[in-house]
């Protein structure tokens, strides 16, 4: 507890609090801490923790499970209960190349989308964090694209991007037919891929900056007393302090391109065109909602969600390893 | 600023000047396009001088998507997401910090491991869930014999049905049951000195008591910045919604930007598109610029 004392002030609003650096390694959620003084009455402590308890069975525990029951067992065609069927729906799942095409498009959008909205917030971070004029209106505005729903930041992207009204039509006037992401696969998944990463600029340029303005001024001043310009003190300072942020990041956007496209993906293209915009969640909800095919999609939402433990696993092995510098 | 570098600041303020044109962009085209006929709205390029039909596109956006009742359900349900957070979560949270009881850990960790798993990973169980909230229990009663017990003793069958499809409590519940502001408190209690908790039992209080007259309004900031950061996620949720309210009485607004996509076929109205967009966009914004401080505090205190 009284390693605590000193964070008292992150309490207070004024202070922007730090995401990684110094603050997060004390409070892990590994080590338990204790508190002096408790209070004794079990009954009390077990009737305030009951309701989310009570919540998260219901609504986390017991599906989770469902969704392994299914995954394991095949729904008979006239009712008569569930037949245990071990890997079979996963040997049909993995031999379905509709399915690996899926993770494919997954991935490349992940990891395409994961790029552009890091790499773009870490450049707008990095200047702002030179506090040049106007720096408070960049701080305020760069963080608006994430209040938006992604269906809604989906309904004005397709028309921006619309092939024949909107912005980037202006090109079909100029050489006809280059654009189309109606029609287009690889078009359509560039357009989904602006538009996420749109959105995650404003996410990571808040984790970014809020990293940025954790590093003791005195060390940027040292480096540039001794003769460090700015890219020489970005590239031997800030980025290997920002290392804990970089991963962190990394990981959330990638688990959040699983889940939060596919507000995107339903307005903008339905899947679409020719399943070319199809990503694992989106065809969970279409194989389970649409087909009916509960344990297929049940084998689909084990594998993803083996993808996002795994993921969530290594993201922990790297906030144990924090860069410390104080 | 450490030193003078007016070129490269020159340099810096471009590149910053492009994101912000890059960031308000979408914005403006959506606004301007609101403001368009439909005319000029399918006009290549688009006009980027406003037209003159933003109450009409407005009005008729409004009521092509039904947005009084749906606008209302999106407040009402962000609302309960958000303060079913704050209320619940420090609720856990005071239970783990300040209770020792055995298996306190384990609780600790199945609350913990919710963080892993969003909901949109896990949808097609939890919609099953929903069906029937108390399937969980009837299937454990099944199992442990107890169903058959009642049944051979006073002849009833026991069947517990609670179907939270198209109804508040379905949209609600299964998105507060997270641990996302556990977290949150946690840390917080944690700051707290023990003298505090110490002085107040000897003072004579219970748990109750140093519950609400004293953790509650010291954690003030961190209720304000989960509800802001609650109540902007919950508002732009989109599958769950869609999923849970089949039953247009329960619809949110989110979910109506599916009726505004302008049909292949009919109509490129674009213009009520881009009208009904900004309504449906705007609150969130609104909550995000006024309260930025505590979005922010949220957002980062809360996803780590």
């Amino acid at each position: 507890m009284r390693a605590f004392g000193s964070r008292s002030k992150a309490a207070s609003p004024s202070q922007s609090p730090l995401p990684q650096a110094g603050e997060g390694e004390k409070i892990r959620p590994t080590q338990l801490m204790e508190k002096r003084a408790t209070f004794s009455s079990t009954t009390i402590g077990l009737v305030f923790i009951a309701p989310m308890l009570l919540l998260i069975f219901v609504f986390f525990y017991w599906p989770s499970g469902q969704a392994l029951y299914w995954a394991f067992t095949l729904e008979q065609p006239w009712g008569g209960g569930n037949q245990w069927v071990g890997l079979q729906n996963f040997q049909q799942l993995l031999s379905d190349p509709v399915y690996w095409n899926s993770i494919t498009r997954s991935l490349v959008f992940g990891l395409a989308s994961t790029a552009i909205a890091m790499g773009v917030a870490l450049v707008l971070a990095l200047f702002t964090d030179r506090e040049l004029r106007f720096h408070r209106a960049y701080r305020s505005i760069f963080v608006w694209p994430y209040a938006i729903a992604a269906p809604a930041l989906g309904l004005a992207f397709r028309f921006i991007l619309a092939p024949e009204a909107g912005l980037l039509s202006v090109l079909n006037s100029i050489w006809p037919n280059i654009w189309n992401p109606a029609l287009d696969g690889k078009d359509a998944m560039i357009a989904v891929i602006v538009a996420f990463s749109w959105k995650y600029i404003g996410y990571n340029f808040i984790f970014f900056l809020s990293a940025l303005a954790a590093i003791p001024r005195s060390l940027i001043e040292a480096a540039a007393m001794d003769g460090a310009g700015p890219a020489r003190r970005v590239v031997d300072i800030q980025l290997p302090l920002l290392t804990p942020t970089l991963f962190f990041l990394l990981v959330i956007n990638i688990t959040e391109s699983f889940q939060d496209s596919f507000g995107i993906v339903d307005i903008m293209t339905q899947g679409g065109p020719a399943r070319a915009t199809e990503l694992m969640v989106y065809k969970i909800y279409f194989d389970g909602f649409k087909g009916l095919d509960y344990s297929g999609a049940a084998a689909q939402s084990i594998i993803l969600m083996g993808l996002v433990v795994l993921l969530t696993i290594v993201q922990f092995r790297f906030i144990e390893r924090r860069v410390h510098y104080k | 600023m450490v030193e003078r570098t007016p070129l490269f600041d020159a340099i810096c303020q471009a590149i910053l000047l492009i994101g912000l044109i890059v960031a308000l962009l979408p914005f403006a085209i959506v606004i301007i396009a609101a403001t368009h006929d439909i005319r000029a709205v399918n006009i290549v390029p688009m006009p980027l001088m406003p037209g003159h039909d933003l109450m009409a596109n407005l009005h008729e956006a409004w009521v092509r998507a039904d947005l009084g009742n749906k606008l209302f359900n999106s407040i009402l349900f962000a609302t309960s997401v958000a303060a079913g957070k704050v209320i619940l979560s420090a609720m856990a949270a005071f239970s783990i910090v300040y209770f020792r009881f055995p298996g306190r850990s384990l609780l600790f960790w199945a609350i913990f491991i919710t963080l892993m798993l969003p909901l949109e990973v896990r949808i097609v169980p939890t919609y099953a869930v929903a069906a029937n909230a108390l399937a969980p229990f009837q299937a454990i009663l099944n199992v442990t014999g107890i169903t058959w017990l009642i049944q051979t003793v006073s002849g009833l069958q026991l069947s517990l049905q609670w179907g939270l499809l198209n109804s508040y409590p379905g949209l609600v519940l299964p998105l507060v049951a997270t641990a996302t502001g556990t977290f949150l408190y946690r840390q917080f209690f944690l700051t707290i000195p023990d003298e505090l908790a110490e002085a107040a039992k000897m003072d004579g209080s219970g748990p109750v008591r140093f519950f609400f007259d004293m953790l509650l309004p010291l954690s003030r900031p961190n209720m304000i910045a989960l509800f802001t950061i609650m109540f902007v996620w919950a508002w732009n949720q989109y599958l769950w919604p869609l999923l849970v309210t089949t039953d247009p009485k329960f619809g949110i607004a989110v979910t109506q930007l599916k009726l505004l996509i302008p049909s292949e076929f009919g109509l490129p109205d674009w213009n009520v598109a881009m009208a009904g967009t900004l309504i449906i966009m705007a609150p969130p914004l609104v909550v995000v610029i006024l309260m930025q401080r505590w979005f922010v505090r949220g957002l980062i205190s809360t996803e780590k």
